[in-house]
């Protein structure tokens, strides 16, 4: 479990944003919207540790994130960063097997064990077939899931997801949030950042709407993702209609 | 699904490594060492050779002739050794620069490391110290360089700490660069500027056993967290974030890298001088060959560095009645061959 308190996050002395406090039960989806430089990355560095907090506190299953070691934070929680062309051409499989860092010690190897993880991570993800393809020649979408594998692979208990739809077509996007969901029902408690408030509405229990650095709404999707919210987070007019026969909810762009 | 399926039989026949394919080399390794130990002005044939070096191994004696064996075992011998070592150095160092800046065109010298030796054994020369005081403040050079950029790097403390490094290395790099001009300018023009040239071109022509011996030490100190890090290595390259996102302690093993790395380089500079290319094109080669991942990436690039220096070396004592310093040589030989890989675009360039 993730419990965030009154944290203040940014880089060095520069404040990104301040009072945000949350909680995270395992199974849960908090997604958070919020515009481009509203604090997003920010605000997931600090909770992953890469950035130190600048006021308040993280607890991890009741310990303080920034008091443990790096391999302790990375088992119970891994980062599925967005899908970006890495430098050098690993195979998916060594990619997904890096995923078993924070489970072995600093001169091991990867063994029988962590190689079936890895194998379970992509069976998982439905991408066995791509495990002896090149990391660097597959598609976005196919990075997305294999970084995903990659994050499932070290049994973490939650997930933090940055954008994790950001730049797939809209069949990658599905899969994607389909195995958001899928994560989720497995007992994984996640946090997703997405552009898109219609995903908040597909995978997400609660929403946190980050704007100028706070958080200016927390709560059940239906009540925090409304028209008056989204004007005043992006400053755009958005039609949030709900689908006929509680099929979901849409939202969609009113232009002038 | 079938084109898929075979894309994937052709990645993974790319990459398998069996024991059979690390003999190849090791055999080919073999066979041009002997073929580099019988040729010269004194041609000397492969049997002889290779009799010679068991009777050398065994204790034994082998019924070759006086001269072909002090042209063999005194003469070449060190030189040989000399080359093998040296290259398989800067290429293993140069694998390991190249995964933790994530730049395939990173060499050995990004942190200055070269430059820090060279003006170490510049001043040596100007100062007319002995041979083994200029070696020992080449490598002195060397390790101080990096550190000062290092503590440049800590210091500054910006977002990207690998930015940071590299910058500082330029930094760094340019006034180790106006020192050695500097040294250069002050320098005795008939002794020692030749000198000095040659010492910053590189050469194995006066390398002795003993040379070797005391470097081996040092190279084989910096290897050992190289082959024990060797799987860390591979989260390492995928930059400082995303590896301790995934439980690296990066802030403790970049800097214990960067040291063997560095310890590596400055121990093979510091008797051959600067011997650019090596650590820049070795690596590349054999990351097409075996992939990227370091478990496969350090023993090819230590085999291709160690056979590569000899075969240039063996070009630079025989092409010519003079000696090539191997620096040219090894820019000569490089360079096209680098052109042709940036041309060709294979894999290993992504």
């Amino acid at each position: 479990m993730l419990v965030v308190e009154e944290l203040a996050f940014g880089y060095g002395a520069r404040t990104v944003g301040s009072g945000v406090g949350f909680r995270l039960e395992p199974g849960e989806t908090l997604c958070l919207l919020g515009p481009n430089g509203g604090g997003k990355t920010t605000l997931f560095k600090t909770l992953l540790g890469l950035l130190p907090a600048q006021a308040g506190r993280i607890l991890l299953d009741g310990a303080d994130l920034a008091r443990m070691p790096r391999k302790a934070v990375a088992r119970s929680l891994a980062y599925v960063p967005q899908a970006h062309a890495a430098f050098f051409p690993f195979r998916v499989r060594d990619v997904v097997l890096m995923g078993r860092a924070s489970r072995l010690g600093p001169f091991a190897s990867p063994g029988a064990a962590d190689h079936a993880a890895a194998e379970v991570a992509l069976e998982a993800l439905g991408i066995g077939h791509l495990a002896e393809r090149i990391y660097t020649e597959i598609s976005g979408g196919e990075r997305q899931l294999a970084l995903i594998a990659r994050a499932l692979a070290g049994e973490p208990r939650l997930l933090v997801m940055d954008e994790p739809t950001a730049s797939l077509d809209f069949g990658n996007q599905t899969r994607v949030l389909t195995q958001i969901r899928r994560l989720a029902a497995r007992g994984i408690g996640i946090v997703l950042s997405t552009h898109d408030p219609g995903h908040a509405f597909l995978c997400a229990d609660r929403v946190a709407l980050l704007h100028g650095g706070t958080l200016v709404a927390l709560g059940p999707p239906a009540e925090t993702v409304t028209p008056e919210t989204l004007r005043r987070i992006y400053g755009v007019e958005v039609a949030v209609v709900p689908l006929p026969g509680g099929a979901g909810t849409v939202c969609a762009p009113v232009l002038d | 699904m079938r084109s898929e399926a075979a894309a994937a039989a052709r990645d993974a026949g790319r990459f398998r490594a069996g024991p059979l394919v690390w003999a190849l080399p090791v055999l080919a390794l073999l066979l041009l060492t002997v073929a580099a130990l019988g040729t010269g002005r004194f041609a000397v044939p492969p049997l002889d050779v290779a009799a010679l070096l068991w009777a050398k191994l065994t204790g034994g004696t082998a019924p070759v002739d006086a001269t072909a064996q002090t042209v063999v075992l005194q003469v070449r011998l060190p030189r040989v050794v000399g080359a093998l070592v040296v290259g398989a150095a800067l290429a293993a160092a140069g694998a390991t620069y190249q995964g933790l800046f994530r730049n395939p065109l990173v060499s050995p010298d990004i942190l200055g490391v070269s430059a820090g030796a060279s003006l170490g054994a510049v001043a040596g020369i100007v100062l007319a110290l002995p041979v083994a005081a200029i070696q020992g403040l080449a490598f002195a050079g060397g390790l101080a360089a990096v550190a000062a950029v290092y503590l440049v790097g800590v210091a500054v403390r910006r977002h990207d700490p690998v930015l940071t490094l590299v910058l500082a290395g330029v930094a760094v790099g340019a006034v180790l660069g106006a020192g050695i001009s500097l040294l250069k300018v002050l320098a005795d023009p008939y002794n020692q500027l030749p000198a000095i040239t040659y010492w910053l071109l590189g050469s194995l022509a006066s390398v002795t056993l003993g040379d070797v011996g005391a470097i081996l030490p040092a190279i084989l100190l910096g290897l050992v967290p190289l082959v024990l890090l060797r799987w860390r290595m591979n989260l390492m390259s995928l930059g400082d974030e995303e590896a301790r996102a995934l439980g690296v302690e990066t802030r403790a093993l970049r800097p214990l890298l960067v040291a063997a790395a560095t310890l590596v380089t400055a121990a093979a500079v510091s008797v051959t001088g600067v011997i650019g290319w090596v650590g820049l094109i070795v690596p590349h080669v054999a990351r097409l060959l075996v992939g990227p991942d370091f478990r496969r990436l350090l023993p090819a690039s230590v085999l291709l560095g160690a056979g590569y220096l000899l075969a240039v070396d063996l070009i630079a004592r025989n092409a010519a009645r003079i000696e090539i310093p191997l620096g040219i040589l090894t820019a000569l030989v490089g360079a096209p061959f680098f052109l042709w890989l940036l041309a060709s675009g294979r894999r290993g360039w992504a």
